[in-house]
């Protein structure tokens, strides 16, 4: 189950809202599709990244992914764990696996972001999709 | 049981040579001085001629290529390589050259060269052709090179290039190394690029759009000509990445399709060895607005002399030591002096054959990503199968058991648990069939007894390795036991 208070995009990432801050990760959902998550490269403190824009980028075993930024702002904290440990993402993606917390220029980005509730009826959705 | 390494082997005191006694005077010690002399000597393995010799015919027998079997790795047609491109090539007038013995004295290799040009742009609807590039992600990024000459020599190089989503990975990578913005562009339904999309995405800050045709899916982008027209209306010019150029070969051209830059892959198209350590080729062709920015030096023709000619201003510049990896263009020019116009087309009806009845065959077992007809590969889905917990993954390790090569797995990205098949034209129906047999025994394995698939192979020497770990913490040395 994905967490109730959290926001997710359609990319896979959640955001969790703390005042202006919005820490950043990537959906138990995505962290199984990807699979053994074996390295990431951890974005700069300071950076300032625009919403839809690439964070980073994630390699697994299966493939290398982008992790989009879900709302505009400027990086003030990264998961310096994850560098040793990218394998946090695969055990607790919305605890230890958090990748970033932003600073955010813009709240009203918030507004494009789903709830749990909705985020789990597009993935129902997606998968269905058998073209 | 597994083959141990040399280092394990190793019995202190036993030897494959002994060194006669020297006869002459010890070196002076004073030559070497003391903080460059090792104190302990080099852990070296001590091994008999017959350890070696056996060590490495055991290893030889657990490798597999195209001279063994079925390779269908999809996307990179692994063709057979005829050995009489391997005669052309130990030839003493192609072997024995060397690149500095003039340009009197290499008049034979420099006409292959011209004439192997000459037929790649003939093939490819090109007007000049460099054969330089060392491999084709070398040609991909020599073309972005190019056209970022192009659009700067026009007053501005531009900021981004177009690429779909279902790209070979090279692609957004010679872009960005070439200092562009990367952007993608998704495919449709039908699984080709999103027209309506790409009207919305380029403009006059677009430099190219690089696409490969047909695409990673297998599947010809019909829509090529309006995509052309798109990309040119915008001032913008339009890459072919040449991975998927056999099934074309004497069919369509690319630059008859609008293409101004395209690069070839020798080891693919032309039966050129891949890898194995030993040089590539990668060549690149272009339409005449582009010449200019070819690199240098290239080869001219005056009569019937031949001469390189290193007197480009406008060249990106040399990408390669005297004039690119010969041995492998030899093999290629050999390929297409042997097959000529009427069988570079039979090559590439024969490739599409092939790949459109493994298609039909494993279709009632296997859900095909776009279900219509392909060209020369055909991209499944193990979606079904993953109901029974196995993966794409598994499918392809199981393959190994039945002694083939596994597909491509997990590419392209725009299809789950994707199964790239490409049955090169050099492969004959009762081979298909063998295959296809084994395809279909294994997703009733999958039904039946998905286990004996998720743990696969048990026929090699070695299992499942632990790929992850191996990610996480690579190890690629021996250490001696402590």
């Amino acid at each position: 189950m994905d967490p109730e208070e959290l926001r997710y995009s359609a990319d896979h990432e959640w955001v969790k809202v703390e005042g202006k801050q919005a820490i950043v990760g990537i959906t138990e959902y995505a962290q199984s599709e990807l699979g053994d998550i074996v390295y990431l490269e951890l974005p700069d403190v300071g950076t300032e990244v625009v919403m839809e824009e690439e964070l980073t980028e994630i390699e697994s075993t299966k493939t290398t992914s982008p992790v989009l930024a879900p709302v505009s702002g400027k990086i003030i904290e990264v998961n310096d764990e994850l560098k040793e440990s990218p394998q946090l993402i695969n055990e607790d993606p919305y605890g230890k696996g958090w990748i970033v917390t932003l600073k955010m220029t813009n709240p009203d980005d918030l507004e494009n972001l789903m709830s749990a509730k909705e985020y789990e009826e597009f993935i129902e959705q997606g998968s269905d999709d058998d073209r | 049981m597994p083959e141990s390494l040399l280092f394990e082997k190793s019995t202190p005191g036993r030897r494959g040579y002994r060194l006669p006694a020297l006869d002459v005077p010890e070196p002076r010690a004073a030559a070497v001085p003391t903080s460059a002399r090792r104190t302990t000597p080099p852990a070296l393995p001590e091994l008999s001629e017959v350890d070696v010799v056996r060590h490495y015919t055991r290893l030889s027998r657990e490798n597999y290529g195209v001279d063994l079997g079925f390779y269908p790795l999809g996307s990179c047609t692994m063709k057979y390589n005829p050995k009489i491109n391997e005669e052309m090539a130990r030839h003493p007038g192609a072997a024995a050259a060397h690149p500095l013995q003039g340009e009197a004295l290499s008049q034979g290799a420099l006409r292959l060269m011209y004439e192997l040009e000459q037929g790649l742009k003939e093939v490819a609807g090109m007007d000049r052709v460099s054969l330089q590039p060392a491999a084709g992600a070398q040609g991909e990024f020599a073309g972005i090179l190019m056209i970022h000459a192009y659009h700067a020599a026009r007053g501005n190089p531009r900021r981004r290039v177009i690429i779909p989503d279902s790209a070979h990975g090279t692609n957004p990578a010679s872009a960005a190394l070439a200092g562009y913005e990367v952007q993608t562009v998704h495919s449709n339904a039908e699984g080709l690029v999103d027209v309506g999309d790409l009207s919305k995405l380029i403009d006059h800050d677009c430099a190219a759009l690089m696409l490969t045709n047909p695409n990673t899916l297998g599947l010809f982008e019909k829509e090529i000509v309006q995509i052309a027209k798109i990309v040119h209306d915008a001032g913008a010019l339009l890459y072919m990445d040449g991975a998927n150029l056999n099934a074309l070969l004497g069919l369509v051209r690319p630059g008859d399709m609008g293409f101004d830059v395209v690069h070839f892959n020798l080891h693919k198209t032309f039966s050129t060895p891949h890898g194995g350590g030993g040089p590539g080729a990668g060549p690149i062709g272009v339409k005449a607005p582009l010449a200019a920015y070819l690199p240098t030096p290239t080869i001219e023709r005056d009569g019937a002399r031949f001469f390189l000619d290193h007197n480009r201003p406008q060249s990106i510049g040399r990408l390669h030591s005297f004039y690119g990896n010969f041995g492998i263009l030899v093999r290629a020019y050999t390929y297409l002096r042997r097959l000529g116009a009427a069988g570079l087309a039979e090559i590439s009806r024969n490739a599409i054959l092939n790949a459109n009845y493994v298609r039909a065959r494993l279709a009632s077992a296997y859900q095909i990503a776009y279900d219509r007809a392909c060209m020369h590969e055909c991209v499944f889905s193990a979606k079904r199968q993953r109901a029974k917990g196995v993966h794409a993954w598994d499918i392809a390790k199981r393959l190994i058991d039945y002694g083939y090569y596994p597909p491509t797995i997990n590419f392209p990205m725009v299809v789950e648990e994707a199964i790239m098949i490409e049955p090169p034209e050099s492969e004959a129906r009762e081979t298909l069939d063998a295959f296809c047999d084994a395809m279909l025994a294994i997703a009733k394995e999958c039904e039946e007894q998905p286990e004996l698939v998720k743990t696969a192979p048990h026929t090699t020497a070695r299992s499942r390795l632990d790929e992850v770990l191996a990610a996480r913490k690579p190890q690629v040395r021996w250490t001696p036991p402590t």
